[in-house]
């Protein structure tokens, strides 16, 4: 099989003693902001990403995934022992798994969460392993009318999937999408939007707006609550661990399907955080124990656990073979290719065959790694949290400052991200969806090109988003994805009315 | 929220739907502003392509009629029970926060990031945390020569030292 022999080629790329200790750096760096409130997988890894420019691509992406990992990993951490969701995605953690704490099993929570967390990543990595190669040969194909089709569908789906008011997704994608066209044309070289303000030549960085939307924005919100953290403390030996996978093979079902609820979701840009709900929702409905949910049954931790890590996953696999990324972190990750001087895109795995396999292989041992990490440190990263929110908060701010600075090395950042942090507050509470605007802010430039080298193309005639079938299947979707909040209301209005139990949940990982 | 609720702490708040119509009618504008300056840019079809205008106009339509909609669902639900956005000490909260970080941007535009960061660091923990000035100057030239050892000495990223470049006499 070509896949396996590639993966080993792979493993002989990163099997370095560099490349091992950066694994560990980054998973522990990772775990450290999952914890955190204010810092997440996107501006955690967006603020890291100028330490990375010294490295080998290869070397950076490691880490940088790595970090992606342990920030994964680190959320179950807070949710359970705590009840507070470091990451949007670990929300539905805490509904069984801080009760599972306070009748003093938080270790098998704990395990329950990491295990789970680690079997959902296994199962993507391997589709990812398999599957990614044929999307990018599959990709090879196509023209600017198919990318385009793809753009397209791309942002359809968080209109048709999303849970929110329609129009709050179309504008937070607009905002972003409008913030990507200031600054230099990238075809007529014209100076676009910038009403006469030079600094603004080049443009809005969306690593900027990561880091103030989610990491400002999040300090600010967690403000807000009065944070007061009351946590139970974690015992992690040996016994708990190995009693605790002594029960896990029972819930098989449960991981299997919320692994695949999470695979499906991490590939349209659903991402990990409705993923996480509805595999618990699904849990909850199918489990035999179904009606002790929420009381701190195992199973409840399980579900939502492996949703979560298998979406965050998969998010990577658009990002790898067409240059399209399933989330906000995946789209940061992304534009840490493009610094690096990658073309991310289905010609990644043909022309950088080390560097892809390196990251596919790295995501096994990153897994790995992070599980072993997290099982032997979590009393470390629980004491964290009984820091007081009024050393961390500032902290949390200068280190968002930092980040923002280091991205051109300009003080308009610095305020930029103020002010985009005061927008991811507001944005927050008045339920706009964050994922859509930053996605749009990574990949307005290069649709808007594909869009124009299509219709250079076709002059002018949008009939070539539907000349062959496969560009017509792909645009036909994404405008189904467009008016399904419309086809579900009427479908709604037909049927009675089901009653919706977390339909106020917003993708925002 | 039960009645009583929303009396105890709704009555000095800003109301949801306030803030919802304020920030639709900014978007709008926002459409608005992007729509006349694509305009302005030829939104139309040139010689060679599309105009460089062409694209961001559609989008300025797309982000008029998103806040437009979203105006409309807003009305349509009306006040409701006077949900609020935040309560009085909520705001509070969030600008013992939100001013602080404007004035520290400041500072780091004059003095630098390290002093800044320092000044910052015990200042939010003296004012706001209630810690003792000792044990805040500390923790923060702690983090502020932890930041400079990381960034100026070990990984060679060189951060603003500000208009006064007060550091100088370290010699990075």
């Amino acid at each position: 099989m070509n896949e396996i022999s590639a993966l080993l080629h792979g493993f002989s790329v990163i099997l370095t003693p560099t490349n091992l200790l950066l694994m560990m750096v980054g998973i522990t760096l990772g775990v450290l902001i999952g914890v955190l409130p204010g810092l997440g997988g996107a501006n955690g890894v967006a603020i890291l990403l100028p330490l990375t420019f010294s490295m080998s691509p290869t070397s950076a992406i490691i880490m940088l995934s790595c970090i992606y990992w342990g920030a994964l990993f680190g959320g179950a951490i807070t949710s359970i022992l705590f009840n507070i969701p470091g990451e949007p995605w670990s929300v539905a953690t805490t509904f069984d798994g801080y009760p599972m704490a306070q009748q003093g099993q938080a270790g098998a929570a704990l395990t329950a969460a990491f295990t789970s967390s680690f079997i959902g990543a296994l199962l993507a990595v391997i589709m990812i392993t398999f599957l990614a190669p044929l999307v990018a040969k599959f990709a090879l194909q196509f023209g600017p009318p198919e990318f385009f089709a793809v753009y397209l569908l791309t942002f359809c789906s968080f209109v048709g999937m999303g849970k929110g008011s329609p129009f709050k997704i179309l504008a937070s994608m607009g905002i972003g999408f409008a913030l990507a066209a200031v600054g230099m044309d990238t075809v007529t070289g014209q100076l676009r939007l910038t009403f006469g303000i030079e600094e603004l030549m080049r443009g809005f960085d969306f690593l900027i707006a990561v880091i103030g939307l989610f990491g400002i924005g999040e300090i600010l919100l967690s403000m807000e609550e009065g944070l007061a953290f009351s946590g139970k403390s974690a015992k992690i030996n040996p016994k708990v661990v190995f009693e605790t996978w002594k029960q896990l093979p029972r819930y098989w079902m449960t991981s299997l399907r919320s692994a695949l609820v999470g695979i499906w979701m991490g590939i349209t840009p659903g991402g990990a955080t409705p993923a996480s709900f509805m595999s618990y929702g699904l849990a909850k409905k199918m489990s035999r124990d179904g009606a002790k949910f929420g009381t701190g049954q195992l199973e409840g931790v399980v579900a939502p656990e492996t949703a979560a890590h298998a979406a965050g996953t998969s998010a990577l696999l658009p990002m790898l073979a067409l240059g399209i990324p399933g989330s906000p972190t995946a789209a940061v990750l992304l534009g840490g290719l493009l610094i690096w001087g990658l073309q991310p895109g289905p010609l990644l795995f043909v022309e950088q065959k080390d560097f892809v396999w390196g990251l596919i292989a790295s995501m096994y041992l990153g897994n790995i790694a992070g599980l072993i990490v997290v099982l032997t440190t979590v009393p470390l990263f629980a004491s964290i949290l009984r820091i007081p929110f009024s050393i961390i908060a500032p902290i949390i701010v200068v280190i968002c400052a930092i980040g923002a600075y280091t991205v051109h090395n300009a003080m308009l950042d610095v305020w930029l991200m103020l002010l985009f942090g005061l927008v991811g507050y507001i944005f927050k509470k008045l339920d706009y969806p964050l994922a859509p605007l930053v996605l749009a802010l990574v990949l307005g430039d290069k649709a808007e090109d594909s869009f124009r080298q299509a219709m250079l193309v076709s002059q002018g005639d949008l009939s070539i988003m539907v000349s062959n079938p496969l560009v017509g299947t792909i645009t036909g979707l994404a405008l189904l994805l467009l008016v399904w909040p419309l086809i579900s209301k009427a479908l709604a209005k037909v049927r009675k009315p089901k009653a919706q139990q977390f339909a106020a949940e917003q993708p925002v990982d | 929220m039960d009645q009583q609720d929303t009396a105890a702490t709704g009555s000095r708040g800003v109301a949801t739907f306030t803030v919802e119509i304020f920030i639709a009618v900014l978007i709008f504008a926002f459409g608005l502003t992007v729509l006349f300056g694509s305009r302005n840019l030829g939104s139309g079809w040139t010689s060679d392509g599309p105009g460089a205008g062409y694209f961001p106009f559609y989008i300025g339509l797309i982000l008029c009629i998103a806040s437009a909609g979203t105006i409309w669902q807003t009305m349509r639900a009306g006040r409701g029970d006077g949900e609020v956005f935040a309560d009085g000490e909520q705001i509070k909260r969030v600008l013992t926060v939100l001013v602080p970080a404007g004035i520290y941007v400041a500072a780091i535009w004059v003095l630098g990031l390290y002093i800044a960061s320092a000044i910052y660091i015990a200042g939010f923990m003296i004012i706001l945390g209630k810690f003792s000035p000792l044990k805040s100057v500390v923790v923060a030239l702690v983090f502020s020569a932890l930041f400079f050892a990381m960034f100026e000495v070990w990984f060679k990223v060189p951060l603003y030292k500000g208009l006064m470049d007060p550091l100088r006499f370290l010699g990075y």
